[in-house]
């Protein structure tokens, strides 16, 4: 059984408009080194890296620019070699500013290798491979940026017996994830290989959403006899498809519990273009330094999928795109549902960033807030199954306790009930800041011994 | 004739023997409560604002008789309801300053300007956890007025973007202090009318990009103030316990954000 139909689907979520064959046929083009990258040193969750270059030092590709702070955080290292200029705050993607190297490639890309390159893996111990993972400073690719050698080492007791490839990019607009899939598809299923190594599971399944009828064929076509218990799971297309617990219950109708993660049912979920990361970091002992990014959207000339250095600025993106078309009314970091609007193109990309959006007026409608009129869609369309209306209206009246204790933590801000609210309610940003405070409280409160 | 007086009879006894219980009670079973209690309650504002740090006017009352606190926490009472407290209590008199709070931003929307358009919460802490507010200047007012729906005196409004204090009215109770998600609010003498309404800690030419009322750090008041303004890396502040009259600094701050108020 190469491909099967997921055998549930979570309840709730939306139909947006798609808008995919914008780039879905674009193939990946590999962007020259721009003249400056502005690397982040936070681009991961957790905390941020600690730079171990100071301003003027010469670096070759390859070479860490940061270490780990931490558990909960991932190292960074040169896109190219170059010299660092200095480290100064830069705006992010996600908003705040944070301290960020910015450096000036030489463009004579001299590589030095820290890590060697390893063909025979399988003969390898997996918690080093673990180790190496987090050493070439892979994260999560998929948007959240959790460092992925956290979730390659669970702990004893929570043995892992599926590991879910997650290639639904449900979100609109976004292509990236699906081209990896058509044009590395082999790779890939090394990449589901070595991973499956490391935690020690059973089953793989990559999770595609039917949308993509040439990634499914593709992947078919390119699964290696050798794999044992490997297959692609076809999914309803939906959004959120691609979050990880309704991901989780499509595949094997297995439910995270509240505050819970993957590994206590037994599951991990790796994102393509994170397994493609982690294949690099393995056999070719390459860092975490490069990824596809999908620059689209109706005010983008010619959209792309691209292959970019991190720390490429957005509007060196836009340029290799052709620039922008019309006026641009809003630029969206990620995808429109869960992506983070920006105020101007002077941010950089981070390991994070799977796509770059331009709108133009058309399809940004003003929109006044209106009192919840209590219709109960809000209630129909969340996928985690909370009551929309009901949290939104607690945190207006700052009853913060009311909303923690009608699971308001549960929320992943999907953007599902603000999509359908007929009053244009911001449900999302009410969860957000409500979500914020509960997580401040909880830094604040001693912590129980 | 029992038709009617037996109910009757029966309501008049159960009255008298409640009548007579609660006589008894009064008599037996009465807390003794210091008289001044209620009447230092009676001569503090009623508001219940919060502003001493207890719960309430009543509750503060009480503190001052039993628990011998300082008369003089409370912000909103005038020097003569002051002196009826501490001749009450029997102490001598302690006139506090008036305070009033300070918003340390001068930039409306005239003045400073804006990112983007933001379409979300009216509220500040909700604006600025959105990228970051959408001011340039990351420290100004973002003026969406959490501010004025926690003074409970109606003495903070907000108009062209930015919010003021209108320092007649303010009593000073600093219930607005935490409510702004950016910290720019601080309590000042009513007395003070010089302010450096600036709270940027950027360096000059990034405030001066960002906002036409803005501390360029030029150290200008410094030399000008007799001690009463020092540097804080590029934030010029008013140090309220020394005398600040130099009017002229108003018009010889280059960054015009040293204001008169008041």
């Amino acid at each position: 059984m190469k491909t099967f139909p997921s055998p549930f689907c979570f309840s709730g979520g939306i139909h947006p408009a798609y808008n995919k064959d914008l780039t879905c046929g674009e193939a990946i083009r590999r962007l020259s080194c721009p003249a400056q990258l502005v690397i982040s040193l936070s681009q991961h969750l957790g905390a941020p890296a600690v730079p171990c270059v100071k301003a003027g030092d010469i670096v070759s590709g390859g070479q860490r620019l940061a270490d780990a702070a931490g558990m909960i955080s991932a190292p960074i290292h040169a896109p190219t070699s170059g010299k660092v200029v200095r480290i100064e705050p830069a705006p992010t993607p996600l908003g705040r500013p944070a301290p960020a190297i910015l450096f000036e490639p030489d463009g004579r890309d001299v590589w030095e290798s820290t890590l060697d390159p390893l063909a025979d893996w399988q003969t390898h111990d997996p918690r080093a491979l673990a180790e190496r993972v987090g050493a070439a400073g892979v994260v999560g690719m998929g948007g959240a940026g959790f460092p992925t050698q956290v979730k390659l080492s669970p702990p004893a007791d929570k043995p892992i017996d599926t590991l879910i490839i997650n290639g639904a990019e449900c979100e609109p607009y976004l292509t990236g994830d699906h081209r990896l899939m058509v044009e590395q598809a082999a790779t890939l299923w090394e990449g589901a290989a070595i991973i499956r190594h490391i935690l020690g599971a059973k089953t793989v399944r990559v999770a595609i959403e039917d949308n993509k009828p040439d990634a499914i064929r593709a992947m078919e076509t390119a699964l290696p006899t050798t794999l044992a218990d490997a297959a692609v799971c076809v999914l309803k297309t939906s959004y959120p498809q691609g979050s990880e617990k309704q991901q989780i219950f499509s595949v094997t109708g297995r439910v995270v519990p509240a505050g819970g993660l993957p590994m206590d049912v037994g599951c991990v979920v790796e994102n393509v273009g994170t397994t493609l990361a982690v294949w690099d970091a393995v056999v070719n002992g390459r860092p975490l330094i490069w990824r596809t990014i999908t620059v689209s959207g109706d005010a983008v000339t010619a959209p792309a999928n691209f292959l970019a250095p991190i720390g490429t600025p957005f509007a060196a993106l836009v340029e290799a795109c052709g620039g922008a078309k019309g006026r641009i009314a809003k630029i969206v970091a990620g995808g429109p549902m869960m992506g983070f609007a920006q105020a101007a193109l002077d941010v950089a990309m981070t390991k994070t960033s799977s796509g770059l959006l331009l709108l133009s007026a058309a399809r940004v409608p003003g929109y006044t807030s209106q009192p919840c009129i209590a219709c109960g869609r809000c209630l129909d369309a969340c996928p985690m199954r909370l009551m929309p209306a009901e949290l939104s209206q607690r945190i207006e009246a700052d009853d913060i306790d009311g909303a923690e204790q009608t699971f308001v933590m549960d929320c992943f801000e999907c953007g599902s009930c603000a999509f359908v609210c007929p009053a244009h309610r911001p449900l999302v940003q009410h969860m957000r800041r409500a979500k914020a405070v509960i997580i401040a409280r909880r830094r604040a409160a001693p912590k129980k011994s | 004739m029992s038709d009617w007086l037996t109910p009757i009879l029966w309501i008049g006894g159960i009255g008298t023997a409640c009548g007579a219980a609660l006589a008894l009670a009064a008599r037996y079973l009465s807390v003794e409560e210091d008289p001044r209690i209620e009447r230092i309650a009676n001569e503090l504002p009623g508001a219940n604002c919060g502003g001493c740090g207890f719960a309430g006017c009543a509750d503060y009352a009480k503190a001052m008789v039993t628990a011998d606190t300082a008369a003089t926490l409370c912000p909103v009472c005038n020097s003569e309801s002051s002196a009826k407290i501490a001749a009450l209590l029997g102490r001598s008199v302690e006139v506090s300053e008036r305070k009033v709070a300070v918003i340390r931003c001068g930039g409306n929307d005239s003045e400073a300007l804006r990112r983007f358009a933001y379409n979300g919460i009216a509220d500040c802490a909700a604006a600025a956890a959105t990228g970051g507010g959408d001011k340039t200047c990351t420290y100004g007012c973002l003026g969406y007025g959490s501010c004025v729906r926690v003074c409970p005196f109606h003495a903070i409004a907000v108009a062209d973007g930015l919010a003021t204090v209108d320092p007649r009215v303010c009593i000073g109770c600093g219930k607005c202090i935490p409510a702004c998600p950016r910290g720019i609010i601080t309590l000042a003498p009513a007395a003070a009318s010089l302010h450096v309404l600036c709270s940027s800690k950027d360096k000059g030419p990034v405030v001066k990009k960002a906002c036409g009322v803005g501390c360029i750090g030029c150290t200008l008041c410094v030399k000008l103030s007799d001690g009463a303004i020092s540097m804080e890396g590029f934030l010029a502040r008013v140090d309220y316990s020394k005398p600040l009259t130099q009017d002229v600094l108003v018009e010889k701050c280059p960054g015009h954000c040293i204001q008169k108020i008041g």
